[in-house]
């Protein structure tokens, strides 16, 4: 499931709001990065992580429990590794 | 509905779902030059089963044989209920369409000694792509934005009404036609993209008075990583299958093998090893499926070296055949106005009672929603001016009712009956009858009311939607199972383990919400195959 959204990327574009298939994120009024409101209802498709501008998202492999990964225990290869992988045409 | 939150539209032709389907039912219907509005419960381009995923396509190139063999390849699999005549308008069709999408940017790889390698699509970047050729065709996008019911007159279909979950804001559109391309159903399994699957076009489809064909084909289950998403079974071809003392499981297989794994996973863990892969193969694999592998990279698994657990996912009636019937060639329903595409509609024309895999569904998907788009633009013309001035009501039956019967309450009641394997996928009369009293219990307490659970209204009402669907499909799956007293295709009775050679071919056809009706649609000799 989705589980970081890293503050020093995010850019607070609120693509990942839109399209999110099921909905998981909300914009948070006035501005800021948004949040992972509805953790329960993420799918684990890895679609924010693909379409984020900053790949500032990770979404963790485990659907059925939160593995607890924090921003600073995250390798940071990790950060838009699979976008660059589905989306080969797109600038690194 | 209250005037201030109402987004009322007229279109031509309304497209119901996203993905592959529908967007080629859009694009196709919106260069016949008609108004076109299609809605996605998601966003459309990240939306459903293929967005996600890498999928292989049946492209062939046109040399007879080839495109023969490529037709029959898994007729007998399907248990010969498959129509030579649609396999053939499929392959067709696909060629023409990817064709058509490579000269409209998607990055293929280039062309080799005169043949272009086209068989592989890679989701996010085809349906990033599809969204904006739609958007460029004129057609208007509205995304987070659920049908709840059809709108129908005594002539048939001519609109729907819903709801769209980010704005807070009900729609009504008024439409000529409508297409159905919403996909299947895998009853919240969270198999890759799977969960916006939660059969709700087979419900407004029914409720209108569709019917719908091959339901007892619909248990489709996908090898996948313990605890991950990502059902993508094809690299398991090159693994084996192993007990928790690292013993090997003789006869298990991701093909025909897969019913030993399923057997055992009953039980007991069953592991697995992609032992069979060469060095060289690894490039291609990380190229043709990266998502198969994020998930074991990112939990430090090496899956050509190390044993790791693994899972049968159902994928339900996505992966699975069963959907609304198709009763002509441009994918009408028995519904005058009223189409079906992809993962909603029907695939035994395709595929007979065996799961299409990935080649076949997205060919399926490309060409039904083509034809669909296509037949529902010419409905739409033909009826003219008359189309807007139609009296139109909501034909949905689902009461929504505070205190009663709580959304996840029935979701998980309705798991209960459909995700275990045992239950699925060894069928027998005695467990389907079980099963069905658990399930006809949840639908009549849905009647007497269901409240969603969520943290809006507009979200309540989807709920209490999908969670209906979700009853109504197990009860559709189940009851057209009963009533094939035979093993054929992915169907399996324990209690008749055999290919019933005695009764005609047939294809069974399902319709009806409370008392369902099953009857028997017989196969033309001629139509199928040559080969069986």
């Amino acid at each position: 499931m989705i589980e970081v959204i890293s503050k020093e990327r995010c850019i607070s574009c609120n693509l990942c709001v839109s399209v999110c298939p099921t909905n998981v994120f909300d914009r948070v009024k006035g501005g800021g990065i948004p949040v992972i409101a509805r953790v329960d209802d993420c799918q684990t498709c890895f679609m924010c992580e693909t379409y984020c501008p900053t790949d500032a998202l990770y979404v963790a492999p485990e659907i059925d429990e939160l593995t607890g990964v924090t921003e600073s225990e995250l390798d940071t290869r990790f950060f838009g590794e699979y976008r660059r992988q589905v989306f080969k045409h797109d600038k690194a | 509905m209250s005037e201030k939150n109402h987004l009322e539209l007229v279109a031509d032709v309304l497209v119901i779902g996203g993905g592959p389907a529908g967007t080629w039912a859009a694009l196709t219907a919106a260069e016949q030059g008609v108004k076109v509005v299609l809605v996605d419960k998601g966003y459309c381009g990240t939306s459903g089963a293929t967005a996600p995923s890498g999928t292989s396509v049946l492209y062939v190139n046109p040399e007879p044989n080839l495109r023969e063999q490529a037709r029959s390849a898994r007729e007998v699999l399907g248990g010969n209920l498959a129509d030579y005549e649609w396999g053939h308008r499929v392959i067709d069709r696909t060629y023409e369409n990817i064709n058509r999408l490579a000269d409209l940017g998607y990055p293929f790889p280039a062309v080799y000694e005169g043949y272009a390698y086209r068989s592989q699509l890679q989701g996010p970047e085809y349906m990033r792509l599809m969204r904006k050729l739609v958007k460029k065709a004129g057609v208007r996008i509205l995304d987070h934005s659920p049908a709840l019911e059809l709108l129908v007159d005594e002539h048939g279909v001519g609109g729907a009404r819903g709801i769209q979950t980010q704005k807070n804001k009900e729609w009504k559109i008024k439409a000529g036609a409508v297409v159905i391309a919403s996909g299947g159903c895998a009853f919240l399994s969270k198999a890759l993209g799977c969960n916006v699957l939660t059969g709700d076009g087979l419900l407004l489809a029914v409720e209108s008075g569709a019917e719908l064909s091959g339901m007892e084909f619909s248990n489709h289950y996908s090898l996948a990583l313990a605890g991950s998403s990502v059902t993508k079974g094809r690299f398991f071809s090159y693994a084996n299958f192993y007990y928790g003392d690292g013993t090997i499981i003789e006869g298990a297989g991701s093909q025909r093998g897969r019913s030993v794994v399923a057997k055992t996973l009953i039980n007991q863990p069953v592991y697995a090893r992609l032992d069979r892969v060469e060095e060289y193969m690894k490039s291609w694999m990380y190229k043709a499926q990266p998502n198969f592998f994020t998930a074991f990279h990112r939990r430090g698994i090496d899956p050509f070296r190390d044993l790791f657990p693994v899972t049968l996912r159902l994928e339900g009636t996505v992966r699975g055949t069963g959907g609304i019937h198709i009763t002509d060639e441009s994918c009408g329903t028995k519904v005058p106005g009223l189409y079906a595409a992809g993962d909603a509609a029907t695939r035994e024309l395709l595929c007979g009672g065996f799961t299409g895999g990935g080649s076949y569904n997205a060919a399926w998907a490309i060409s039904s929603g083509h034809w669909a788009g296509e037949g529902a633009a010419a409905y739409s013309k033909s009826l003219g001016s008359h189309s807007t001035k139609r009296q139109l009501r909501g034909a949905s039956r689902t009461v929504e009712q505070t205190n009663q019967v709580q959304s996840h309450e029935v979701v998980k009641a309705v798991q209960n009956e459909i995700l275990p394997l045992d239950k699925n996928l060894f069928k027998t009369k005695e467990k389907l009858n079980t099963s069905l009293a658990q399930l006809d219990k949840v639908w009549n307490s849905i009647q007497q009311g269901i409240s969603g659970t969520g943290h809006t209204e507009y979200i309540q009402h989807l709920r209490a939607r999908e969670s209906a669907a979700m009853t109504a499909t197990a009860r559709w799956m189940y009851t057209t199972a009963l009533n094939r007293e035979e093993t054929r295709g992915m169907h399996k009775r324990v209690d008749y383990p055999e290919l019933d050679t005695t009764t005609p071919l047939h294809r069974l056809i399902t319709s009806g919400l409370n008392d369902i009706t099953v009857r028997k649609e017989y196969v033309s000799q001629k139509k199928v195959g040559a080969t069986r």
